[in-house]
């Protein structure tokens, strides 16, 4: 839980991207503060109730393992200028031949191979629209949602099984055996791992490397990029489609590592919150996490709180638990620190 | 040309940085260019002087690669070349300074300046590497620059000198600078002229696009002088004078200097004057008598960064003067203008328009008021470019009569008013149907301003009323403002052009940091003055007839 509380400021797209040593912002400084006042929390909870906090922390990061793949897909295509409102369906796309694959195959890792191509697929489809026929990038979007659902519900199996046992937890030797952390952190299953390692190796590109420059340079101003020699459309071409390959391993995450089986619309709309996720996360990896672990822990308490009984009144209601955070939280930061979008976003770019 | 083939070897410095021998471009039917020769020589300023349309920005365009010419050479370095994208012309050295800067404006300085061409470490940007090679650059020519700075909060000045180190940093040896003074104030037109030269003092050649005259005769080498696509004369300051270059860039004598101090309303110069007012040999020795229209006390508002832009401002205006606010641009001037026009909320003082109390107005309750807005950004506040020219001719009135009965626009009567403003007002469109977007500049703005004239007003608020305007059109706007005038109208000017503000104004007001420094009296204060108190420095010190 501190490793990403602690640097959500590691540089947000829409403010300063700067070059030189910084002082503590007060950002940096609130964001150290709640690491602080957190970890603190979970150290007394653990002591008074160690069983249900490792549950709670457990499903806290299972669920934002999927919404940071879908928030880093959706950055990835703001921060060059292209809103996806279609990662909802390129989850549900790539859980089910994730699924599929894996269970005619008989293997998870050709599975993960199958939801990885759909979603790079489905993102091409995105470009493809919104870039290169430069269609309004919402009704892309949609189109893909839609698509998805047809497709999978069209085509799905009722009867087909995964056939084999889904991915099992890997302990990562001395460090699972840690207090807290090890059972929350180092003993998952592997997408788990690659997803946290895809968030660090994203966020030092995004923000480091000249490939990270050069989108950011694309969503913000494309002419000015444009002059200096980047070819605009090619890299929105292939980013949107990268991208798409993160929500792919969402999709495969959520079929063959966190349930185990595919079941029509399975994505239940993670693909939007993972949208706020990125929002909140000002469209960084780690931010992105931060704010994934956030909603991921409302939905776990939430399971928690359905699976002891803790109020007294319909099941729905405590269900609802997540999404009236997300309201909450979405509005709060509203009206906190405002954060602009990319000048570009939304924009198609026309070669003159 | 024919000598290229002997220099090429010679690492020395090329004759001719850059040329274009008999270019010939044609957009459809328009000729934009007509056998245009122009020589750029190392070391050397050269001036592409002319109205808007007269086919500057497409010699540049295709000198830098973005325009194919259809007939006639372009030359860089001594060498025939053939030009297919800017990127060929970038690798020759030639580097374009465009009007609209070409930058992200979150990133860094140091970013922008490498982006495209960024030192590289596995991948990642050499930081170090890059923020070492633009502080050099900045060193060596005096462009001085906070590395580290987002471009968006940098001063435009800035924001230019970031561009030239662009250019720069890609080893330019030509600078092309498209209109780089438009949105520069007096101060920093001042700086970037300085900066100009000293880039030339290492070899560099710059090809500057203007229609200012003052500029030209100030920093320019070499003169070329272009008209509806045609090289009308080639000269250097030395041979010629302003009242000879404006004659011809435009075909005709003009004047727009020198009025204030023979008559204060001519307006426009003899030669042209259609209607030369003739009235006004004084026309503001009284204007105290006059009732006040406009009666600003203690106004403070904050910008858009909820910065106090406007801090107690008072100001008054009469009937029958216009008062000029002089100042550079981002000290409260467009707050000052959206507070009076009710387009933004002011947190202290009043407004009173014509006795009434216009404090938190809205936008149209102040138009009904009686008060005509000519806005700063006609593009985004002064019309709707996808609206017909009908339409835009009385977007401030469409919701009365006679254009509106019971709900319902009344196209005839809107047509037939629209095509009075654009016969008045000399707007140059097919028809009255063409989306205002099609106009030029001048034309967008002769239309705001004969929609805004065309209602009984007594309060004229007009902001940069003629930025980036040619010069016919800037004549006949500012023969209407004077008439206006004449006729009893309050006027308030904003412009960051002070030759603008000299010339029509009666009282000039000198805006500093949200305040009115002073008001002092334009036929006596001269340019330095004014610019002294500009860069805020105390009204004592240029002693002007202080009020404000």
């Amino acid at each position: 839980m501190t490793l990403p509380a602690t640097d959500t400021n590691g540089g947000t797209p829409g403010r300063r991207v700067g070059l030189g040593p910084s002082g503590w912002s007060p950002q940096r400084m609130w964001s150290v503060a709640g690491a602080v006042v957190l970890v603190a929390l979970v150290w007394g909870f653990y002591a008074w109730d160690g069983a249900q906090t490792t549950a709670v922390l457990g499903g806290t990061v299972r669920a934002a393992t999927l919404l940071v793949l879908g928030a880093m897909c959706g950055m990835i295509g703001e921060r060059s200028g292209i809103v996806n409102i279609g990662i909802e369906g390129q989850f549900l796309m790539s859980a089910f031949t994730a699924f599929t694959v894996a269970s005619m195959s008989g293997s998870l890792f050709l599975g993960v191979v199958a939801g990885v191509s759909t979603g790079l697929a489905m993102g091409w489809m995105l470009a493809a629209m919104s870039v290169g026929l430069r269609t309004d990038q919402i009704i892309a979007g949609t189109v893909l949602n839609i698509a998805a659902l047809g497709l999978t519900s069209f085509f799905y199996d009722r009867g087909r099984s995964l056939g084999q046992p889904k991915y099992q937890s890997i302990e990562l030797g001395p460090l699972a055996d840690l207090p807290v952390v090890g059972t929350t952190l180092f003993n998952r299953p592997p997408l788990t791992y690659l997803a946290l390692v895809l968030v660090v190796v994203l966020h030092v590109l995004l923000l480091r490397s000249v490939w990270g420059m050069r989108t950011t340079a694309i969503g913000e101003h494309p002419g000015a990029a444009a002059t200096v020699g980047i070819d605009v459309i090619r890299l929105r071409y292939w980013n949107v489609t990268l991208a798409g390959g993160l929500a792919g391993l969402g999709g495969a995450y959520l079929a063959l590592e966190s349930v185990g089986t595919f079941t029509r619309a399975m994505s239940g709309g993670r693909g939007f919150l993972a949208l706020a996720v990125m929002i909140f996360g000002r469209r960084t990896p780690l931010g992105a996490y931060a704010a994934a672990l956030f909603f991921g822990f409302t939905t776990a308490l939430q399971g928690q709180f359905q699976l002891n009984d803790t109020f007294d009144i319909p099941a729905q209601f405590v269900g609802m638990l997540p999404f009236v955070v997300t309201i909450i939280v979405v509005a709060a930061a509203g009206l906190f620190g405002r954060m602009r979008d990319p000048a570009a976003l939304g924009q198609p770019y026309e070669v003159r | 040309m024919a000598a290229a083939a002997e220099t090429v070897v010679s690492q020395a410095e090329p004759e001719v940085l850059l040329a274009g021998h008999g270019i010939t471009k044609r957009f459809g039917s328009v000729v934009a260019n007509d056998d245009v020769s122009v020589e750029l020589r190392p070391g050397r300023i050269l001036a592409l002087l002319g109205e808007n349309g007269a086919g500057k920005s497409t010699l540049v365009n295709v000198l830098f690669g973005l325009h194919r010419p259809d007939a006639g050479q372009v030359v860089i370095a001594d060498e025939n070349v053939e030009l297919s994208s800017p990127h060929d012309a970038i690798a020759r050295g030639v580097g374009m300074v465009h009007q609209h800067f070409q930058l992200v404006p979150p990133m860094s300085v140091v970013r922008n300046i490498v982006l495209g061409a960024e030192p590289r470490k596995l991948g990642m940007i050499d930081v170090a590497q890059a923020r070492r090679r633009v502080m050099e650059l900045a060193d060596r020519f005096g462009l001085h620059v906070d590395p580290d700075a987002a471009v968006e909060d940098l001063p435009v000045g800035a924001q230019q000198r970031v561009e030239i180190l662009k250019a720069l940093y890609r080893d330019a040896r030509v600078l092309i600078a498209d209109e780089p003074t438009a949105v520069l104030t007096p101060q920093e037109t001042d700086h970037l002229l300085g900066v100009l030269r000293g880039l030339t003092d290492q070899g560099v050649g710059i090809v500057f696009i203007t229609h200012k005259l003052r500029e030209v005769m100030a920093a320019a080498d070499d003169i070329v002088v272009l008209r509806e696509g045609r090289v009308v004369g080639t000269t250097t300051p030395a041979q010629t004078s302003e009242a000879a270059l404006a004659e011809l860039m435009v075909g005709r004598a003009v004047d727009l200097h020198g009025d204030r101090f023979e008559s204060g309303a001519t307006g426009v110069g003899s030669a042209v004057s259609t209607a030369a007012a003739p009235s006004d040999e004084e026309p503001t020795a009284e204007a105290g008598e006059r009732p006040v229209v406009l009666d600003i006390a203690g106004l403070c508002t904050d910008d858009d960064r909820g910065q106090r832009a406007v801090d107690e401002l008072s100001l008054a205006v009469s009937a029958g003067e216009i008062v000029g606010v002089a100042g550079v641009e981002g000290n409260g001037q467009r707050e000052l203008v959206e507070a009076i026009t009710g387009l933004r909320h002011a947190t202290a003082g009043t407004v009173s328009i014509s006795d009434r109390d216009a404090s938190g107005a809205r936008p149209r309750q102040v138009t009904v008021i009686g008060v005509g807005h000519i806005p700063e950004d006609r593009a985004k506040h002064g019309l709707i470019g996808s609206y017909s020219v009908a339409d835009n001719s009385v977007l401030n009135r469409y919701f009365r009569r006679p254009f509106a009965a019971g709900g319902m626009l009344r196209r005839d009567r809107i047509d037939s008013h629209a095509r009075d403003v654009v016969a008045t007002f000399d707007v140059r469109t097919p028809d009255v149907d063409s989306p205002a977007d099609s106009l030029s500049g001048g034309n967008k703005q002769k239309l705001i301003v004969g929609r805004e004239f065309s209602d009984d007003i007594d309060l004229l608020i007009a902001a940069q009323p003629t930025r980036g305007i040619d010069i016919g059109a800037i004549e006949f706007i500012w023969r209407r403002i004077r008439e206006r005038r004449d006729e009893g109208t309050a006027v308030l000017l904003v412009s960051a052009e002070l030759d603008e503000v000299l010339a029509l104004s009666d009282r000039v007001a000198v805006m500093y940091e949200g305040r009115i420094v002073a008001t002092v009296d334009p036929r006596t204060a001269t340019r330095e003055e004014i610019g002294l108190l500009m860069a805020g420095a105390a009204p004592g010190a240029a002693s002007p007839a202080a009020d404000g």
